[in-house]
């Protein structure tokens, strides 16, 4: 596993892109390997309860998958020293039809001297962005 | 009862040891769609340098869970659980976490603010292994609502 070529990078180059669906089963996975077991994520009465618009995926579901195709791109999830988002917009993961994240990375500041990069993610559903300030700092010094 | 203003600055008694299990790992990874072999495959972690296979980068958020919970559970901090809403968060790694570490997570309460009739507790939690080094600080905001929502 090669990691990237820390010389040839860019800013605003995108590094990855990938687009990935969910539906209520990738929730109770999630449910069950976090420990988040809040049943908005997985009851439909209790989310329309606290006025909700439907079933919500969780937070660090949508932050665990949105990460991925920057792992991949760097090939080794060690090299990531700092990871942030804020939550901005819910999933709403339709029973039938699921739900769609559109993830795009790409190259927000380059540290020459620090051997690093800040990758910034955008990560869309149904069109509009459901994290802000999703910032990925690669280490790629060895 | 609003969120106790008093809570900044406050840290809480370290939360019981939490050792990372292999298949929880595998079991994590599947959940957030991590397919990259090092969180998988323990002789690609190794040939990567690692002990054991390799966390993905939000397994944190399951060790910070227990510190978090015993925020939510002080007695005067005011926190309404059924009206929290996870506001940001952030991960800041000395080093990834791999199976068989045995992490400790002790919690400080950074800020609460006030916006819009909502309260935001941003929180710290800091994640040592068994030598006592930082592997990770987590930090999360949780926006509590106020009572007119």
């Amino acid at each position: 596993m090669s990691t990237p070529d820390f010389a040839a990078l860019t800013v605003g180059q995108v590094v990855a892109e990938r687009t990935v669906h969910f539906d209520r089963g990738n929730l109770v996975r999630y449910a069950g390997a976090s420990g988040d077991f809040n049943p908005i994520h997985y009851r439909d009465d209790v989310a329309a309860s606290v006025g909700l618009p439907g079933v919500l995926a969780h937070g660090m579901l949508t932050m665990g998958v949105a990460v991925q195709p920057v792992v991949d791109w760097v090939g080794d999830a060690g090299r990531i020293f700092d990871y942030q988002v804020r939550f901005t917009r819910p999933v709403v993961v339709d029973p039938q039809q699921g739900a769609d994240l559109v993830i795009a990375a790409k190259v927000g500041a380059i540290d020459e001297q620090a051997q690093t990069a800040r990758i910034d993610l955008d990560v869309r559903f149904e069109g509009d962005t459901v994290l802000g300030k999703a910032q990925v700092q690669v280490r790629f010094a060895d | 009862m609003p969120v106790n203003p008093e809570l900044p600055g406050r840290t809480l008694p370290p939360a019981p040891a939490y050792l990372v299990g292999r298949e929880k790992v595998r079991e994590f990874a599947r959940a957030v769609l991590a397919e990259h072999p090092l969180h998988h495959d323990v002789e690609a972690a190794q040939a990567a340098g690692y002990a054991d296979v390799v966390a993905p980068p939000t397994f944190a958020v399951v060790v910070q869970e227990s510190a978090l919970a015993q925020l939510l559970a002080e007695p005067d901090a005011g926190i309404d659980f059924s009206r929290v809403v996870h506001g940001d968060q952030r991960f800041r790694f000395s080093r990834a976490i791999v199976a068989g570490d045995l992490l400790t997570a002790q919690l400080t309460v950074v800020s609460v603010k006030s916006l819009g009739g909502h309260s935001m507790v941003t929180a710290d939690t800091v994640v040592t292994d068994a030598q006592g080094e930082h592997v990770v600080t987590a930090t999360s905001t949780l926006v509590v609502r106020g009572d007119d929502e």
